[in-house]
């Protein structure tokens, strides 16, 4: 029953977390899964502080954390959480976005490809991806980034580039990179500057992208791509 | 889990029973980190990793045990067991894994 409902919720990406005793006094194994409104299904012994260990869960819900929590004098829990994934939205269903899709899809993302452009866009080619949207960026992008999204341009083409960057950069977007090299970025800078578009807002803007690992095949920068996004969740610039 | 997922599922639908093993605490240097899973059927199939290939063989066992038994277990993995040789962690962290049967 609740390896059936963490299933479900799995799949319909809802947030829930699992309570399991792990040591002490209480029988090992007994579990409780957790929802984030706080209901549950399942039950652990009945004397075991099942509303504290409600809470916990909520709050380690929230953080996207794992660990083992002690109660009363002697009693383990092992609070397991399922945040929803973390997205990756794909501006530009170009070459290096279906390498790229591959590896968001590798890393736990759910991945979003977005691109106006039919011929680029096709079923075929991004079978793969979890949502294929044939629309403008600046349609599209506003009220879906959220501080768990991760924004990837690449069309090359400031026609659709533009709009898309005036959308995500002052969105809670973790991340926000754009391809193009150092001289078509120092361009696009001016354009964005001459629009009035603050600097604290350019300065987030990871461009060039990606990590300069030497690579010239779409595939490899999808890895220095993709690795650079890996770093920015954690903190760092990879560099 | 969600790595794991699809040959749970695939095993549960040609009858084979499931043990689940969860790396539930870590010190030092650990390979992989909470939450990390390694999957084992009645069949003698795996899925998954606890860690960098250190232990998993302990933990095979452990997830047959638990199938046997139906019964879960907490196991302590580190340098400084009397097992080391056996099934010592090279990295000289520590992992706590929890191993259980999918009866749940």
């Amino acid at each position: 029953m609740i390896y059936e409902t963490l299933k479900a919720a799995l799949a319909a990406e809802a947030p829930v977390a699992v309570a399991t005793i792990v040591g002490g006094d209480a029988p090992i194994g007994a579990k409780l899964l957790i929802r984030a409104d706080g209901t549950t299904v399942g039950a652990l012994p009945g004397d075991t502080p099942q509303a504290q260990i409600i809470a916990d869960a909520q709050a380690m819900l929230l953080r996207g954390e794992n660990g083992i929590r002690s109660y009363r004098d002697d009693l383990q829990v092992f609070i397991e959480t399922y945040p929803p994934p973390p997205t990756l939205l794909i501006v530009g269903a170009v070459h290096i976005a279906i390498p790229l899709v591959t590896f968001g899809k590798t890393l736990g993302f759910r991945v979003i490809v977005i691109d106006a452009r039919g011929a680029f866009a096709t079923e075929e080619r991004f079978a793969h991806a979890d949502e294929l949207i044939h629309a403008w960026p600046d349609e599209v992008l506003p009220g879906r980034l959220t501080s768990n999204s991760h924004v990837v341009l690449l069309t090359h083409d400031p026609k659709l580039d533009d709009p898309a960057l005036k959308v995500a950069l002052p969105s809670p977007a973790r991340y926000v990179g754009a391809l193009g090299s150092p001289r078509t970025h120092a361009k696009r800078l001016e354009r964005l500057r001459a629009e009035g578009i603050p600097e604290a807002h350019l300065a987030r803007l990871h461009a060039p992208i990606g990590l300069k690992i030497g690579g010239a095949s779409p595939e490899e920068i999808a890895v220095s791509i993709i690795a650079e996004i890996v770093a920015a969740r954690h903190g760092l610039t990879g560099k | 889990m969600q790595d794991v997922l699809p040959m749970i599922e695939q095993w549960r639908a040609r009858g084979e029973q499931v043990a689940i093993a969860t790396v539930v605490k870590t010190l030092g240097s650990a390979p992989r980190g909470i939450g990390a899973k390694m999957v084992v059927s009645s069949g003698g199939s795996m899925a998954g990793s606890v860690s960098g290939g250190c232990i998993e063989g302990a933990v095979f066992d452990a997830c047959q045990e638990a199938l046997a038994s139906g019964k879960a277990r907490l196991l302590h993995f580190g340098v400084a067991d009397d097992d080391a040789w056996e099934v010592g962690l090279a990295c000289g962290g520590m992992i706590d894994v929890f191993v259980e049967p999918l009866n749940w």
